[in-house]
Formats: C-alpha cells, structure tokens, sequence
C-alpha cells in the first residue's frame, strides 16, 4: 500500500493549484456577490484541457485518470465552489454517461467536442417531483416517427442555461416488474436551441451562487431518433451509473472546499491578535484546527481511494465503486459542512462579513450534502451494499 | 525550424535560501521552480511552433532532479529534453556553464537558441551571450518581442527608456526577458506524456570540443569569497543639523566616507 502521489499527479495537482490561485481565486467572491456564471474562467478551463481530464486522447480528451480529474475539482473548489461544480457536472454527468454508453457516432458528435471544451455539457434528472425519488419522473417521450417527442421540465440544473449538450432523463413507457407496473425510463440527448426546448426559472440559490441553476422546460420538442442514449428503457440504471462517477466529482468539490477554508483558517489565526497574542496560540482554536486538518484528511483518503476504484472498474467493469463513491460523497460533505462551520467561528466576526470568503465557503459547502443524492441516500446506498 | 531553449532550474525564494560550505547554493536543499526569463524564451518558442511549425528542444545543465523542469516544458509542448548531468561538471560559474552548455549544443542541429536573460539565482545575465560567442553565432539580449521571417529573426530589444529593432540572420541566440509574454500553463495530458517520455541524459563525456580545465568548478575562474542570505538593515541614524549648510556637510560627509563621491 502506497499513499504517495506518482510523478504525474505531483505535476498535475501543482498545475490545478497554479491554475485555481491566478484564474479562479481572483474572481471567486466577485462572481459569488453578482451571481454571475464565470464565462471567462470556462473559456480557460477548455484551453488546457480541464474539461475532458479522464476522456481518452482520441476523443479530445486529456486520457487522464479519476484521480487527476479529482484532483482538479478538489484545487478549483478549494478557492471556489462554483468552478469546481462546473467541471464536475460537466465531465461526470455528461462527458461520462456519452463515454459510457453512447454510440461511436454520439462519442464523436457530442462526447469530443465535449471533451475539448468546445461545449459545456449538462444533466437533466432532477423535477419538482422526482428528487431522491427517480420513479417520481413526469417528464415524457413518444417516439413520433423519426423522432422523439420530449414534454415536461426538469429543476435544479447545473450549468442550466450556460450548456450546450444535455443528457435527459424522460418516461418512455410502462414495464411490469414482481407483478406491478413501473416507469420505463430512457436516457437521451438534447441540444440547446432545439425548438421547444426552453429554460425557466433561474434558481436564486444559498451557495454556489455563479453556478447557472435552472429549470429545463420541453415543449413538444422533436429530437431525433438516434439521440437515445443507451438502449430504451435503460434510462435507470444509466442515471444511477452516472451519479455514482458524479458523487467522486462532489465529494472532490466538498473535500476542497474544506481544504480551502481550513487554509484560510490556519492563516488568519495566526495573524489575529487578541489579548495580547495571535489566536492560533490559545488551546482551543489549536484543538479545533487538529478536529478540522485530521478530518479533511480522512475525507481525502476516501475520495482519493473511491477515485482510483472507478480507475479499476475502467480497466475490469466487474467491480462497482458505487459504495466507496456514497462513502466518499457522504463523508466528505459532512466534513465540507463542519470545517466551515467552524472556520467561520474562528475567525469570529470577521467570518461572518463577505470579505475573508469563509462565509462564502460554508454557504457553498452545504449543497454537497444535497446534490447528486443527501447524505441520507448515500446511507442508503452504502447499507444496501453492506445487507446485499 | 529547429529552436533549442536553455532553461535552469532555481531555487523558489519563496521557500528560502540555503548554501554549500564552500559557499555555493545547495540546490537539493530548495524548493525549485524554472527560471521565470527562461519559461518566457520556451514560451516564444512554442508560439513560434504554434505559429510556423518548429521543433523544440529544451536543454539543461544540473542535478539529475533538473529533468523536473525538462518534464515541465515537454508538458507546455516541447518536443525533446536533453538533460546535461555529471558530477565533474558541478560548482560552474557562468563560463564554465557556458563552455558546457555549448558543447552539448554542438550535438544538436538549430536555427535558433533562446535563453532567458539571466537566472534569479544568479542574476549574471552572462550565460546566453557566452554560449553564443562560443558557438560563433550572433546574439540578440533582452528581447521582448520575437518574430521570424525566412532566415531572418526580428528582436524587439529593451533598451532603457526605448527599444531597438534588431535583425539577425539564424543561426542565432537571443536572451528573453520575463516581460516577453504570459507563459501557457502545462495541460494534464501533457504531463502524463511528459512523465512517459525520455529525458535524453548526456554527460561529460557527450559534450564535443570542450576541455576539462573550463569545467565544473576546478575549470571557474570566479571565485566565491562569500554568499549570505539578505540581512535586515538596522536602523538609520537621525540627525538634526542646525542650519541647510550643515546637513550638506554632514551628508557629503557620509558620501565621501562611503567612497560614493
């Protein structure tokens, strides 16, 4: 057992870091005060290739692995939560499930330009309905002909109105299972300005206030045929696929958020004074630092650990990394949360104004212990795993 | 077009300075990052691909852990690495670094040498020019602009309050200043191609018509009396003369006594 970084990810983790203080930092509580989508930053994230990191050389990707996409998710989000959610949504929720079961002709119209960062890409899963709950969906296809014919909306959509290429979960039918009758859901792929497709309202949200949250409205809009993604009815399982890969990609942003205020931390109490010396020389900002630095260190062995078990299952499909992925994802939100919390408790009233961005970390950290499944449906998973 | 770049691998200062007891910096003690003047001279380089087509290697004389800043560059887009390595060629000073440099140099086939202006480390400004003169090629300092034409290569170089336009016909060696451009970062593909491909090593024994008395630090002709970290100034001292005439005097005083006047 090894638990030293190889020579790429040292290169690749000092080139994220790089990449997050002179690109994203500067602009992180800007575009968090004006709720502004950070265009520019996505524009230098294609350009290096931080778009398509675990996507294969031949598909206009990096041909990294999990653990360097990771890793870049979790440097992005240690200054800022919003460009970390952006990456991840798009590589995990959209690159991924087109990687995985998208046809060659879908992998070189939609997955490379993807991957190059020439498109940002989106997933549609979630309505006001169908949370948690995926058997909840109302949103329909017909195939009409050549096409199909999309009706309903989605909510809560990372990268909403910025994307190109979304992945859209829709009812295609009726199928009996045990004798009862369930949704039959299929997976398929939509482009925006595709006529009937439209947004809705833009979500005015607590934290990860750049990213571009909206609703997804469809109209009686026509894709064609060959936009099923996967075979039909398999809508299930590729959505449940998908957001096990999606829960390494939170469970990076939530690590790094925590990473990042546990850094601001470290840095200010040592510069404020208060009864004649710094903080960071009175017991308890040191006990709480100790807290904080041992469980974000845990936090990263688990995500770390469940990105280089989607690594195997890439080279033996046999495997699954869902439980580690749940661990990783749970965990590391809860972490995300206290570490913050506390964070903006030692920097006492200076924590709770915008200026030093610790608030801004802790309203950002909350929403990794909802998306792409609560904490609550990481337990699930994981237990499911332990009584299968 | 073949292009080779002279890059250095220096101490980050940020991570602060150690010395040898002969008073030469410990490099293996230090963090180490490439030279900012030489990245921008890979930089130029690389547009130059970017924009004609070129072959670049890049090029290093240092520690076995130097290929690190090889790996950098092959990472930003460099083609080839040559890592110049041999305990013999150890403590050079700018000519002996040179004389090296340029022996690995004649190996290579080049239209252009790009090197930084000067090293952080050192700050000599000597090393780009003396490969240079010991190739019998022209140079072209401080440029902050280069562009190619033919066999023609048109330096924009610094100049105090102006520039000068200078052309050259290549072969050539011109020294990059950090203001020449805004160095691209290395991409994450990139460096895993870069930690898979080879780092061609050479030593003493690879380096054509030099001899060993202008080697390492044996073959240095300067010498190092004494090399110390910055000292903290202590406080001046304040003084009230009575009159305008005075405090002349006094300061002239100081002058002469510091041998400035």
């Amino acid at each position: 057992m090894d638990f030293s970084l190889s020579k790429e990810h040292e290169m690749a983790r000092q080139l994220f870091k790089d990449f997050a203080e002179k690109e994203v930092k500067p602009l992180a509580q800007e575009i968090d005060e004006q709720h502004r989508f950070p265009r520019e930053t996505v524009d230098k994230l294609a350009k290096y290739g931080f778009l398509g990191i675990p996507v294969a050389k031949e598909y206009g990707g990096q041909g990294c692995d999990i653990l360097t996409y990771a890793m870049c998710v979790e440097e992005m989000s240690k200054v800022c939560g919003t460009t970390g959610v952006i990456v991840s949504a798009h590589t995990s929720l959209c690159v991924d499930p087109i990687m995985t079961y998208g046809t060659e002709e879908q992998k070189q119209k939609y997955a490379v330009p993807l991957a190059k960062g020439e498109k940002l890409g989106a997933f549609g899963l979630t309505e006001p309905g169908a949370g948690t709950d995926a058997q909840g969906q109302q949103t329909k296809a017909v195939l009409d002909g050549d096409e199909w014919v999309l009706n309903g909306s989605k909510c809560f959509i990372t990268n909403g109105k910025e994307a190109d290429v979304y992945v859209i979960f829709a009812v295609t039918g009726k199928i009996e299972k045990r004798g009862k009758f369930i949704k039959e859901i299929s997976a398929f792929i939509v482009e925006k300005g595709t006529p009937g497709f439209t947004f809705g309202t833009k979500e005015n949200k607590m934290g990860i206030c750049a990213s571009s949250t909206y609703e997804l409205i469809f109209t009686d809009c026509r894709i064609p045929k060959a936009n099923l993604l996967g075979a039909q009815g398999k809508g299930f399982n590729i959505a449940m696929h998908t957001l096990d890969g999606g829960r390494i990609g939170i469970a990076a942003q939530a690590l790094g958020i925590a990473e990042g205020a546990l850094e601001t931390t470290i840095q200010y109490v040592q510069e404020r004074k208060q009864f004649g010396r710094a903080i960071g020389a009175f017991q308890n900002t040191q006990f709480q630092l100790a807290d904080m630095a041992t469980k974000v260190e845990a936090a990263k062995m688990l995500v770390y650990k469940a990105a280089l078990k989607k690594d195997e299952y890439t080279k033996n499909p046999k495997i699954s990394y869902s439980m580690e992925a749940a661990m990783a994802k749970l965990y590391a939100a809860e972490v995300a949360m206290e570490v913050t919390t506390k964070a903006v408790q030692l920097h006492g009233g200076y924590g709770y104004i915008k200026e030093y961005g610790v608030e801004r970390m802790m309203r950002d950290a909350k929403i990794t212990e909802i998306y792409e499944g609560t904490s609550e449906v990481q337990r699930m998973v994981i237990s499911a795993n332990l009584l299968k | 077009m073949k292009i080779i770049v002279c890059i250095k691998q220096v101490p980050d200062t940020k991570g602060g300075v150690k010395f040898n007891p002969d008073g030469t910096l410990d490099r293996g003690a230090m963090l180490a990052i490439m030279n900012p003047d030489d990245k921008a001279g890979l930089e130029a380089a690389l547009r130059l691909k970017d924009q004609y087509g070129a072959e670049v290697t890049v090029l290093t004389m240092g520690l076995p852990k130097a290929a690190d800043v090889l790996r950098e560059a092959l990472a930003m887009g460099a083609d080839k690495a040559v890592l110049v390595t041999d305990r013999v060629l150890g403590g050079a000073d700018t000519w002996a670094t040179s004389t090296t440099i340029a022996g690995a140099i004649r190996n290579l086939e080049y239209d252009l040498i790009i090197t930084g202006r000067q090293a952080i480390d050192g700050d000599t400004a000597q090393v780009g020019p003396q490969i240079a003169e010991h190739l019998g090629i022209p140079v072209i300092s401080y440029a902050q602009e280069i562009s190619v034409a033919g066999d023609k290569v048109t330096v924009k170089r610094q100049y105090d309050d102006r520039y000068h336009m200078v052309e050259a016909t290549m072969p050539c060696l011109v020294t990059a200043l950090a203001e020449l451009n805004d160095p691209r970062y290395m991409t994450p593909g990139g460096i895993f191609d870069a930690c898979k491909a080879e780092v061609i090593t050479w030593g003493r024994a690879d380096l054509k018509d030099v001899e060993d008395c202008n080697l390492g630090l044996a073959g240095s002709p300067t010498k190092i009396a004494k090399a110390s970290d910055k000292v903290r100034k202590g406080q001046g001292e304040k003084v009230t003369p009575e009159s305008p005439e005075d405090a002349v005097a006094y300061i002239v005083g100081k002058l002469q006594e510091k041998h400035v006047i």
